[in-house]
């Protein structure tokens, strides 16, 4: 279709308009944003895990030319604000007053005219700390004797949070002791950090006349913030904006509200001038929310080589203040996917949470509420199950795999697998790869001395919540929405609940237009973060976007094309039963020639009406999904080890990954390749880890080591696509599923190079240090 | 009772200065800034100032110190605008390399292949290219970390550090210019104009092999390694270790070990032995320390036999 081709609507690799301005430095981000008589604040943080505090004196800093007010925590209690609600129920201090309990929480906040000032003011607040002993993992946290953390709560007696469940106990049970064998693995997901290149900050305006609080962050859920901050502050809702202006990544650290955002809106109504708080990265790192930190035990029961249960124990630690960012009812998350993508009768899942002293906030770093641990456990323990079997992993896959025609599929923990082919995404990733001569080329290293090893993964994922009635954050169900408004002239606004962080928004969802009521996606504005003229919606993480608000502007956009065939059949003279639509206009049955383009109605619709119909082209949809979507992928990986030093590369990375249809297939590679990245990262490097005095390792980015162009592998990209059957366009959301799925293929991928001599596991980062251990364990070094 | 001031330095250097304040910045304290056009007038300055100033070379350790207000001096003295200091040529057959010579010219440089393969060898392996375009060979010395990849490979090829100062040049042998961790034998008031190399020997080559977790890290370890040959014995060897000690470590049994020896299997054996001696790892972050120690065995080992063949072409 020509005309399909010029409004480039779905499967089109259109540039991103958003693009142009980023890469001319003519972005508008939160550090770039400057009021006039704006004031800086910084934040005094611990520099300990866990002490009393004595005594705070400010006299020194507010005595510094420039400072304009210093405020602790006992301030902040004058007005109710010390302590916050997070999003799992849990409450977290704003600023200290009776102890700390993690390295970096926050103390006190200076507010100066510059910055600098601020920075120096910070080395004049004198703190007296009462040290007390830290508690630095879940094991020992929940030892009798373990130092009780969260004293601060009533009938808090031990620094266990919480105990989950999902699955069916006894029918696990009975698969265990009836299986002919059972395989185990032990696995810790360490604490990793989303680490988006743009710290947190905000710019709060609190006018003193108006009592309006205009509150620019960076945030992925404007209008939820917006609620949460009526709630927390007690503003009336109508008083306070939230603009999230453009965003520098996000990957759920930017979800949860974070203590800098509520003493800037304080300091700002207090004080009656705007004040900009703008994190460092070393406050990023140890402060705001961390990811994983799982302890998992997962047996697997197989019968015949079929499997037939899965338990699984989890141990989370959760910080000193539970502050996961998840849907209510889910205390681990949505983990309880760990079935994966096998047909395992059933399985029982069982989680544990501890506080510890260490920063709170366990997010979904691009990953949909704990589904990669999930993946990553039932990854490494089939790959472990084919070892213990002595065949091949591929084979054992394939042998349990859920089947296309068993689709739609419910599985033991209560999902319902919406669609899916898994054996043709793992049979194109095999012959992508050429598994069977790699198998024969690692056995002829192996001869020579060479360690090579070859990793499969593959995952299922569980994203695009809600719907509404089992999923909400905080209370708010999670819907989304989209509002369009079709201009006299045929160009169009759409302006949505969701907030891009880099997704490519303004391109796909103007797309989607182009898809729905043929205006070219350039014509379409795509508006996205200011509360104030944007519709609800509960935003952009869980890669709920396309899914949820794709849907809904899908929806309007059908919506309007129901008026929009009322005004053509005015136009053409005709009743609205005999016009066809195609792609941009209607025309009549039979007569092709007599049309009218959607820019035509456009122009009628405010100025050549059809009696009784209301004027104007524009509505909004609230979507509520009727089921998550399930992307799924065959990831491969094949690495050589360097037998002297442990170091292992990455030779090969082929990545099949089926997201439904593909809007832009060109953001959605990008997106794949970014998430394969980020998952390299995971499996080699990325680490936030702590001493015993709980000081936290990895503050920097000298220490937390995110991957560069160098180490990042090669991608070898192919696609399957099998429809959601529910969703409008048939897109399944694709935001997160590398991130997913790829860190138990690199390790996979490494064990395999060493199975045949009895190694089973290392733990992530897979650090050149392990493997060499490993290989010194079992004779393999140099 | 502690206080955050009193909180003392524990661990990594990164780490230290927010357990002393609570706290990192990207914010720098208060200082002054001089630009000299000639060493005197930046002596001048630098006397004039004390232990309060220090010289800006490529700023690539002084400024991320000074961010991060690790280090807070009043005044820098930015010896960039000087003529005179940018000269990378042999001269007598020794290599002198001048104050703001970048590790990138050097990893541009064709004097810095063959003989003086070691330092070649070294350039690309330096951080990142950002790093490299602004950071000097003389500032790293001057610096004195131990992780810092440009101490070793001079060690192993053999060098002294010039030094000019109130009361004029002087010439320190590098084994002599380090004595700790970020320490050297410069005065407050002395620059270093340059570092002269030894002379290489007429047939000779060398290597760098440094692990590193990824691209612009510091060393986990590495190892320097060169060697000039004597009809076809080894004459000298020089052996010099990254991140496995307070300074750079010379390993000197080794080098010992290969001197007038046949260059053989068992040779390079031993002195690889010897060198992994010679190592004082700890354990951190980066890996244990009998796995750096092994690293350090296995790069000598591979660096000898690079080095070798390298001479012997
Ligand atoms: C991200 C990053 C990664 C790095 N990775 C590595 C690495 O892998 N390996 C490595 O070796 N280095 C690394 N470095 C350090 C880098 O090599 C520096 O460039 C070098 O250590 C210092 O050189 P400079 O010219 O930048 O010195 P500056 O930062 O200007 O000065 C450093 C110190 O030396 C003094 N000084 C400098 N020049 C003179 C002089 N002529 N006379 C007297 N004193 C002087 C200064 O007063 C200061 O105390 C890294 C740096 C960064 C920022």
């Amino acid at each position: 279709m020509a005309v399909a081709h010029e409004i480039r609507g779905l499967g089109h690799s259109v540039r991103r308009k958003e693009d142009a301005r980023f890469i001319r430095g003519k972005g508008n981000y939160v550090e770039d944003i400057s009021l006039p008589g704006m004031l800086h604040l910084e934040l005094l943080r611990s520099p300990v895990a866990h002490a009393r505090i004595v005594s705070i004196d400010t006299s020194r800093a507010e005595a510094l030319p420039g400072v304009v007010a210093v405020v602790t925590g006992e301030l902040m209690a004058q007005h109710s604000l010390a302590w916050m609600p997070t999003l799992s129920g849990d409450t977290q201090a704003v600023l200290a007053t009776d102890k700390v309990r993690f390295q970096g929480q926050e103390i006190a906040a200076v507010v100066a005219e510059s910055a600098y000032i601020a920075k120096d003011a910070l080395e004049l607040i004198d703190v007296e700390y009462d040290l007390l002993p830290a508690v630095t993992s879940p094991q020992q946290a929940l030892e009798p004797a373990a130092p009780l953390i969260r004293d601060d709560k009533e009938g808090q007696e031990s620094n266990h949070i919480y105990d989950w469940e999902a699955g069916d106990k006894e029918a696990t049970e009975k698969a265990l002791a009836e299986a002919d064998k059972i395989v185990e693995l032990e696995t810790f997901y360490p604490r990793c950090h989303p680490a988006p290149l743009e710290c947190c900050g905000c710019v709060a305006d609190v006018n003193p006349a108006t009592g309006k609080a205009t509150i620019y962050m960076t945030s992925q859920a404007p209008h939820a913030h917006r609620t949460l901050f009526a709630l927390v502050a007690g503003l009336p809702e109508h008083q306070i904006r939230i603009v999230s202006p453009d965003i520098g990544g996000g990957f759920g650290n930017k979800v949860p509200i974070y203590p800098g955002y509520v003493v800037a809106t304080a300091a700002s109504l207090l004080i009656g001038r705007p004040v900009k708080w703008i994190e460092d990265r070393t406050g990023n790192l140890i402060s705001t929310g961390f990811a994983r930190d799982y302890h998992m035990k997962g047996e697997l029961a197989l019968k015949d080589g079929k499997m037939t249960g899965l338990r699984v124990n989890l141990l989370s630690d959760n910080g000193a203040f539970f502050a996961d960012a998840q849907p209510t009812k889910f205390k681990a998350g949505l983990f309880h996917i760990v079935t994966g993508s096998y047909d395992i009768p059933a399985a029982h899942v069982v989680t544990k949470g501890a506080y510890t002293n260490k920063a709170p906030g366990g997010v979904a770093y691009r990953c949909s509420f704990r589904v990669t641990e999930a993946s990553y456990l039932i990854e490494r323990l089939v790959q472990t199950a084919a070892y213990e079997l002595g065949v091949d992993p591929v084979e054992l896959r394939m042998k349990n795999f859920v089947q296309p025609e068993q689709m739609p599929y419910e599985s033991a923990t209560g999902f319902l697998y919406d669609s899916g082919d898994y054996p043709a995404a793992m049979n194109l990733a095999l012959e992508k790869l050429g598994y069977d001569e790699l198998r024969s080329e690692q056995a002829a290293a192996r001869e020579e001395g060479r360690l090579l090893g070859i990793g499969v993964a593959f995952f299922t994922e569980v994203v695009g919540a809600g719907h509404g009635k089992e999923y909400d954050i905080a209370g708010l169900r999670m819907f989304d929405s989209a509002e369009l408004r079709v201009h006299p002239t045929g160009k169009a606004i759409l302006k949505l609940g969701v907030r891009s962080q880099g997704q490519g928004h303004e391109t796909t969802f103007g797309q989607i237009i182009a898809h729905e009521l043929g205006i070219p996606y350039e014509d379409v504005e795509v508006q996205e973060g200011d509360t104030d003229n944007t519709p609800y919606g509960l935003g952009t993480y869980a890669s709920r976007s396309t899914p949820v608000a794709g849907a809904a502007a899908s929806m309007i956009s059908r919506e309007l094309r129901e008026k929009a065939r009322k005004i053509a059949g005015h136009l053409l003279e005709v009743s609205e039963d005999d016009l066809e639509w195609e792609t941009g206009r209607f025309f009549v049955k039979g007569s092709p020639d007599r049309a009218v383009t959607i820019q035509d109605i456009a122009f009628a619709a405010y100025t050549n009406l059809p009696d009784g119909l209301q004027a104007g082209l524009e509505g909004v949809h609230y979507y509520d999904p009727p089921n998550m979507t399930f992307p799924y992928g065959a990831y491969a990986v094949v690495v050589e080890i360097d037998r002297g030093t442990g170091e292992w590369r990455v030779q090969r990375m082929v990545a099949v990954d089926d997201c439904g249809v593909r809007i832009n297939p060109m953001i959605v590679e990008g997106q794949i390749m970014g998430g394969l990245t980020e998952g390299y990262g995971i499996a080699a490097m990325e680490l936030i880890t702590f001493d015993d005095d709980g000081n936290c390792i990895g503050s920097t980015f000298m220490d937390y080591l995110l991957p560069t162009a160098w180490e990042t592998p090669v991608f070898e990209l192919g696609e399957t696509s099998v429809p959601s059957p529910h969703h409008p366009l048939g897109a399944k959301g694709v935001g997160e599923s590398a991130t997913v799925g790829s860190p138990a293929a690199y390790v996979n991928a490494v064990i395999d190079a060493l199975a045949h001599a009895g190694v089973r596991n290392i733990d992530m980062p897979v650090t050149s240090d392990k493997v060499w251990h490993a290989l010194a364990e079992v004779g393999l070094a140099e | 009772m502690v206080t955050n001031d009193t909180i003392g330095p524990r661990g990594r250097r990164s780490n230290r200065r927010f357990r002393e304040r609570g706290g990192v910045s990207v914010y720098p304290a208060t200082f002054e800034y001089f630009a000299p056009t000639s060493v005197d007038e930046a002596l001048d300055t630098l006397e004039r100032f004390g232990d309060e100033a220090k010289v800006l070379a490529g700023g690539q350790s002084l400024i991320p110190l000074m961010k991060l207000r690790i280090a807070a001096p009043s005044a820098l003295v930015d010896i960039g605008r000087i003529d005179g200091l940018d000269a990378l040529e042999e001269r007598d057959g020794r290599l002198e390399i001048g104050a703001l010579v970048t590790h990138a010219d050097c990893e541009k440089s064709d004097l810095l292949r063959g003989r003086y393969g070691v330092l070649g060898a070294t350039a690309p392996l330096v951080s990142d290219p950002i790093v490299r375009n602004r950071g000097t060979v003389c500032g790293s010395v001057a610096h004195a970390d131990p992780q810092g990849d440009w101490g070793s490979a001079l060690l192993a090829l053999g060098a002294e550090v010039v030094a000019q100062g109130p009361d004029g040049e002087r010439a320190i042998p590098l084994e002599d210019f380090c004595s700790g961790p970020f320490m050297t034998a410069l005065e407050p008031a002395e620059i270093v104009t340059s570092i002269r190399t030894a002379d290489p020997g007429p047939r000779a080559g060398g290597t760098y092999l440094k692990l590193e977790r990824k691209v612009g890290d510091f060393a986990t370890v590495g190892v320097a390694v060169h060697v000039s040959l004597d009809n076809g014995t080894i004459g000298r060897a020089g052996i010099a270790l990254t991140g496995v000690g307070p300074t750079n470590v010379k390993a000197t049994a080794a080098e010992d070990a290969l001197a007038g020896a046949a260059p053989d299997d068992d040779a390079i054996a031993e002195a690889a032995r010897l060198a992994a001696e010679a190592a004082q790892p700890l354990d951190d972050v980066r890996g244990s320390a009998e796995y750096k120690r092994n690293v350090v065995r296995v790069y000598t080992e591979r660096g000898l036999r690079t080095a070798i063949a390298a001479a012997q072409s």
